[in-house]
This record gives structure tokens, sequence and C-alpha cells, in this order.
């Protein structure tokens, strides 16, 4: 099939593509780099996939994609896809060149497809969020630098929530970071108000009915940070900041949720973290294996155990996930 | 915290949804002075849960808190 070639094939291949309405050319498929382009049912017919890390875009850029839309969509319309990205839709595949020319000139790449690091999505994170706790959209963009399109047995998805809310589903990825906060209670600031008690919407704090101070119960902390950030008189503060790790999740025909591994793991020590992922992965996995998948056949403490160094103390002894099940 | 905060306006935000409610405290507030004080009434629940964040991150200090039957009354000072 045309769109696997196009998806697979790392080496350079020539195509063949003589058809009855185009004429005979040869298109250089190593020059189109790890794919982007998604065959439609249309004939001849492509969509073709933006980079677009953590689904933000400069305005002016965006202006200028629109023109390129414009210009090379048969129907004139882009889709904006479920990570994020931005793709042109109804593009002919002998315009393959010229399109990729002209979004390059912008300074924007085409995405990818297949069994390598995708572009991570992300929330708008602590940049102007007010739940925002991590900068999901400056890590999005560290790892797509970094890290995109690196090889791996199959897809590596990663996305970054910036809150416990996590509508960047990082339940759902091969590994997703989440932001948190643990929060301390400074007893001499506290005023007894009960507003924290009234934000926590986990029932980890109560008001005593007496002082109206709160008591504390961690095992249902979701560390939001709401007391924080809500307390009159910072009598609540964090006392650290970071990251649950969440790895071996995944949506599609059969959804796995991911394993918990850690928790607050620095955000210096992300890159680390999906550094050594990779190498676990890409050692462990066979071809066409997600990485949840390995975990699961290897045991996911097989997994724990290579990260240590990475982990350490941040590291968490993973439950098993609730697992889906159609039946 | 105590009674004897001289409030300068009163806003009584009880029924009034987010963020509206935090819209109206907010226009209150840009009718006063620096160092004088609002007083805000908000449900529990929702506006308790919002209100009191959006007022700190504009900069403003809540100087005194007091719950009520089902509703909180917030003293508000203007930074």
């Amino acid at each position: 099939m045309v769109d696997r070639f196009m998806e697979d094939k790392t080496k350079r291949v020539d195509v063949d593509i003589t058809g009855v309405d185009a004429p005979k050319k040869t298109i250089n498929f190593d020059d189109l780099k790890t794919g982007g382009f998604i065959k439609q049912k249309q004939k001849d017919l492509f969509t073709v996939r933006l980079r677009c890390p953590g689904g933000r875009m400069d305005s002016e850029k965006l202006v200028e994609v629109s023109k390129i839309a414009q210009k090379y969509s048969k129907e004139g319309v882009v889709h904006f896809s479920f990570r994020q990205s931005l793709e042109i839709l109804y593009v002919d595949y002998n315009d393959f060149s010229d399109i990729v020319k002209e979004i390059e000139a912008l300074g924007l790449k085409v995405a990818s497809c297949g069994p390598r690091v995708r572009v991570p999505t992300a929330c708008g994170g602590c940049e102007y969020n007010p739940n925002g706790l991590s900068d999901t959209q400056g890590l999005a963009k560290m790892v797509d630098e970094k890290y995109f399109g690196t090889p791996t047995p199959h897809k590596f998805k990663t996305s970054f929530s910036g809150c416990p809310i996590d509508c960047a589903r990082t339940n759902e990825m091969d590994m997703g970071f989440q932001g948190v906060v643990d929060p301390e209670w400074v007893e001499d600031l506290c005023t007894g108000c009960t507003i924290c008690a009234e934000v926590c919407k986990e029932d980890a704090i109560l008001a005593d009915p007496e002082t109206g101070k709160p008591i504390f119960t961690e095992a249902n902390c979701i560390y939001c940070g709401d007391c924080i950030r809500a307390c009159p008189t910072e009598a609540w503060i964090a006392k650290r900041q970071g990251q649950i790790v969440r790895v071996g999740g995944k949506h599609g025909r059969r959804p796995k949720n991911g394993f918990e591994v850690a928790r607050f793991l620095p955000d210096a020590k992300v890159p680390e973290a999906i550094e050594k992922t990779i190498e676990w992965y890409t050692t462990n996995g066979e071809r066409g294996e997600r990485i949840g998948t390995v975990l699961r056949r290897l045991g996911v403490d097989h997994y724990v155990d290579f990260m240590k160094p990475v982990y350490g103390e941040f590291a968490l002894k993973p439950k098993k996930p609730m697992e889906y099940d159609p039946s | 915290m105590s009674d004897d905060i001289e409030v300068k306006e009163s806003i009584d935000l009880r029924g009034v949804m987010c963020p509206m409610n935090f819209v109206k405290a907010k226009l209150k507030l840009e009718a006063i002075e620096t160092g004088e004080v609002l007083e805000i009434v908000l449900d529990s629940g929702e506006p308790i849960q919002n209100v009191p964040k959006s007022i700190k991150d504009e900069g403003h200090q809540i100087v005194d808190v007091k719950k009520e039957d089902g509703f909180f009354r917030l003293k508000v000072k203007k930074n």
C-alpha cells in the first residue's frame, strides 16, 4: 500500500507513479523524510501534516500557512488533528516537493508517521493557565527539538499536562508527564478561614469544626495545588513541584492505561527520563510492539529497575493500572 | 483578621456564576482606591473555589474571611 511505503521506508525509494492523468515522474521519498503525508480516499490526494509541538504556532506563520493551504489544498481546507497539528487536506502528490519547500521556508516542518518519536502534545501549562503547575509548552518544544523522529520499535507518543485535570491525556500516552505540587501547611500563618477545605475537591482537606484549621489526608490528595492558590494567607506552600510520569498507555483499538512510575520528578530530569525510556524500549521492544505491551510482557519492575538512576527517590512502586475491558 | 476593618464598598455576588462574579468584583475594585477594602459575598462551591485565587493572581489581598450559612464574606484590600 502506498501509505505504508511512505510511512515506513527509511531508505531511498524511487517510486514510479505513472498515472492516467499524471505525467511520468519519480518522487524521492528520502527527501520527504519520514512521512507526514497521509493517503486520502481520493485518488492522487494526500493530507500533509505539519509539526506543531504543543499545538502552538505564531499567528504570523498561521497566516502564511493558510496561504499555502489555499494554494495547494484542492478543497481549500485544513483540519486540526487530534494531536494538535495542522493538516492541509486534499494535496496532490505531484506538489509534495513544492509544498514542503514553502512550509520549510516559513521555519515550519512536516510531521511524521510510523515507528518513531512523534510530535509532543501539551496544554497551555503554567504560562497562562491559572491551574498550570508546569511549563508544558517549554517541555514539548524541548522534546520536539531533541527527540522528534528518533526511531523506536513502534510509534512513541508523548504529552504534557500542566495539572491533574490532565487535558493532554498523559494516561493514554506511551510516555506522559503531568505537573504536580506537594502542598505543605504552615500552621503559624493559618487563620482557620476554611477556604482550603472548601476548595479541595478530593476531600483531602477537611476543616476542624472547632478551629477551622485543615485536617489533611494525603492519601486523598492528587497534588493539584488548589489549596495553595486559594489560601489568603499563604499558609499552604509548595514543598516540591515536578511531574508525575506515566508510561505504557495508549488509545486506539485496544486502549490501555499507563503505569504511574514516578512522582515529583523535577522538570530538569525530564530529558534524561525520556532518553533512558527510549533506550529501554528500543533494547527490549520487538518491531511493531508498543512500549505498554513490552511493559506488560516483561513486567513493569524490569523497566523501573532500569530507570532507577534517573527516577531515584521519585520512583513509585507502580500499581497495575485499571485496564479497559470491552467484554 | 478582625471585624473592625473599614469597608469602603460591598458587593453581594450570591447567585452570580463564574467568571462573571470575579469580573463584577474586579469592576468594583477598580472603583475604589489602593489600600481601601471591598467586601465580597460569595456562594460556597465553585465561586469560593475560583474567586479568591483570581483575586490573589491580580495582586490584591484577602484580609478577612467569614464563613456563614452556605456562603462566605471576604474582605479584599485593593493593591
